[in-house]
């Protein structure tokens, strides 16, 4: 079942929903990194529950103008609208007044939803029974989706995905460093208010598919992924992107595949998944490549003042020491050195002698910064320099009787 | 409207609405100060999948079992929160995006997947709670206040409130002067031997307890916006930390009056039959409330002559 979901073989339905989630995916992931880059994850948040008055209030009015209240177009700019205006509370509340941003997204989040949820009941209140597509908004709901709803959906992720691809330049500048942007010419304000128009939209497109409360997880949490395994913010975006899209597509292909599992948790559940993985196991900042790099190092500076000790003949106490001396051939188990173990530990004796005859040296101030303890002088200097060095460490001298 | 009428209906949603309210925000105060306000969004978002699986366990839905499992992965959400920022080196706002977002789409899925409909236990109920429902059925008037028969059948959030709202000022009363000099100056704090980071914690517990208790009663929306909406008005109101806690609970008082009137009585005033939602009007009206301080609120843009 699972199988052919994934490889869209349940129905034009389920196909339609998940190239859409995929599309919204991409979309999403690609439009949040920007938002984390400018460390504003969480103005999503406001943004997307501030879409609930709005879903409530096109409803009302719908059904005043003798529509179908339900109809998915007039629903989403309804919501479209209403996220606007909590969006510029935001901003009001953080330029206007002395609050921080969390405190004005916190305020614009919560009033926003609570109104949204007055006029929910209002609306249960007007006529029974009609209200029940409105649930779905919160959470995402793709089972009985109409045809045209989830064309509208497919649609609107290829648009917002265009648009993010026509953007990604001025944005990525901004985010990377708004100074320079500024410097060179370009509008960041302007820019910022584009990346929150296409924030809007994922939004709004992601409503139905995601639903407002779980939508900003996919735009928060491909990025936060994404930045695990690169250093690069053009790559990060692509790889938010790549993440996202699988996220939705993968999601939604489950969702499809069984009942009871809703699309929405379980896009976002598998999204997290990729978190959780990359977390623990990227290459550069993974949890477990960092405790490799820390024992390695460890490593190295345990051996070195193993050695160091072995040169000047005292003894060493320390037991991951002589444990780590032995292990390598350097020294028996009673702390005495190998002849390996002399001809390393006077090499080690050597580097320390060498730097600190350098330390004094002004013309290799730059080299000195250098020092950790731990590299050997011959990776930094030529042969020549270290003949220079090694002039002038003092030859041993007859001691006058 | 009389006593007999009131008392059994209003008296009781309204003070429970009062007690979540002030219990919420006196915490919020700091939080906002600190720069924290969406620590509250996100415990009462990590609420979810602790009752569902509280429920889950026990089988029931019963108050305690729920309100541990509520904490305990409030504590699991902090905890992860943390151990996410430092380890992934990510700024505190994307790291709470992941956790509470992924813990909240574990509880929606642990809920469809469980058989729940025999229960009381749905996704809108979390947020929206349920605090009209929270009548006083044995009170027939004022002087059932006295009545000890009558007394004991009051609906056992209250008394539950009452405690941790007792809970919370006692904290905030024993802690004022740690907390207050930490929040404002975390470096002097720790040169006056403070443990400014247990305190950090311990705030975080206390926010978590009443968000806990007062999400059981009236859902997670009106807990978000009280953590923020009072405070962050009370903000731009004075200078003066204690003034401003002063200011908080009284703009929570007032929200969760006004909030509790307005839904129940509006819709008639404008010629509708049914009530709306308590728990969003609360939430709306502390909005407004906010709204009104952030345009003639004397201390809005800062320090000022």
């Amino acid at each position: 079942m699972l199988f052919e979901a994934l490889t869209l073989q349940l129905g034009y339905n389920a196909t339609l929903v998940a190239i859409g989630a995929m599309l919204l995916g991409i979309s999403a992931g690609a439009t949040g990194t920007f938002l984390f880059l400018r460390k504003r994850a969480l103005v999503s948040d406001a943004i997307s529950h501030a879409t609930l008055p709005g879903i409530g209030l096109a409803f009302i009015v719908m059904v005043w103008l003798g529509m179908d209240g339900r109809s998915l177009p007039g629903l989403l700019i309804g919501s479209a609208l209403s996220a606007w205006i909590g969006l510029l509370c935001v901003q009001w509340l953080t330029g206007g007044t002395r609050l921080s941003e969390d405190s004005a997204i916190g305020a614009v989040l919560s009033v926003f939803f609570g109104a949204g949820i007055v006029l929910l009941t209002v609306i249960q209140g007007m006529s029974a029974g009609r209200q029940a597509g409105l649930d779905s908004l919160l959470l995402g709901s793709t089972a009985g989706m109409l045809f045209s709803d989830a064309v509208l959906i497919a649609g609107g992720g290829a648009l917002v995905l265009m648009l993010t691809l026509l953007l990604r330049r001025p944005m990525s500048l901004v985010a990377f460093d708004s100074d320079f942007a500024a410097a060179s010419g370009l509008n960041v304000q302007r820019i910022d208010l584009a990346t929150m128009g296409l924030v809007l939209a994922v939004t709004v497109v992601g409503l139905k598919i995601v639903g407002l409360i779980l939508i900003v997880a996919l735009l928060i949490i491909p990025p936060v992924t994404a930045r695990f395994w690169t250093e690069r913010t053009e790559h990060v975006w692509l790889i938010a992107g790549a993440l996202g899209g699988a996220s939705g597509y993968i999601g939604a292909a489950i969702s499809a595949s069984a009942p009871a599992l809703p699309t929405g948790p379980i896009i976002v559940l598998v999204a997290f998944a990729f978190f959780a993985v990359s977390l623990l196991f990227s290459p550069a900042r993974g949890v477990l490549s960092s405790v490799l790099r820390h024992r390695q190092y460890q490593r190295r500076v345990h051996l070195r003042q193993g050695l160091l000790a072995l040169a000047q003949g005292q003894p060493i106490y320390e037991g991951y020491t002589l444990r780590l001396l032995q292990r390598e051939g350097l020294a028996r188990p009673d702390g005495v050195a190998t002849g390996d173990g002399q001809a390393r530990a006077a090499k080690a004796l050597l580097d320390e002698k060498r730097w600190e005859i350098l330390r004094g040296l002004q013309a290799h101030e730059a080299t000195a910064a250098r020092y950790d303890g731990l590299t050997g002088l011959e990776t930094i200097l030529t042969e020549d320099q270290l003949r220079d060095l090694d002039t002038r460490i003092a030859a041993p001298r007859e001691i006058a009787p | 409207m009389s006593g007999a009428e009131f008392v059994p209906l209003s008296l009781t949603p309204i003070l429970i609405g009062i007690f979540a309210a002030i219990a919420c925000a006196l915490p919020g105060n700091f939080l906002v100060l600190r720069r924290q306000a969406l620590i509250g969004d996100a415990i009462s978002h990590v609420v979810l999948p602790g009752i569902v699986v509280a429920f889950l366990l026990t089988g029931a839905v019963t108050a305690w079992p729920m309100m541990l499992g509520a904490a305990g992965a409030a504590l699991i959400s902090v905890v992860l929160i943390e151990a996410i920022r430092r380890l992934g080196r990510i700024e505190t706002g994307a790291a709470m995006g992941v956790v509470f977002t992924a813990m909240f789409a574990a509880g929606v899925l642990l809920l469809e997947r469980s058989d729940t409909s025999s229960v009381h236990l749905d996704v809108e109920h979390a947020l929206m709670g349920n605090l009209e429902s929270l009548i006083w059925l044995e009170a027939t008037g004022w002087r059932s206040l006295l009545d000890p028969q009558a007394l004991a059948g009051l609906p056992p959030e209250l008394p539950r409130l009452a405690l941790v709202l007792a809970l919370v000022i006692a904290f905030t009363w024993v802690f004022w002067r740690p907390l207050k000099i930490s929040t404002f100056d975390e470096g002097f704090a720790q040169v006056l031997g403070m443990r400014t980071d247990l305190l950090g914690i311990a705030l975080v517990m206390i926010a978590a307890i009443a968000a806990v208790a007062a999400f059981d009663a009236v859902g997670s929306i009106i807990v978000i916006a009280m953590f923020i909406c009072p405070p962050a008005a009370a903000r731009l109101m004075t200078d003066d930390l204690a003034r401003q806690v002063g200011w908080s609970v009284v703009f929570a008082t007032l929200s969760a009056i006004l909030g509790y009137v307005f839904a129940g009585y509006g819709p008639l005033w404008l010629g509708g039959s049914d009530s709306v939602s308590a728990a969003g009007m609360i939430a709306t009206v502390s909005g407004l409330i906010l709204a009104l301080a952030a345009l003639f609120g004397p201390r809005r843009r800062g320090m000022m002559a």
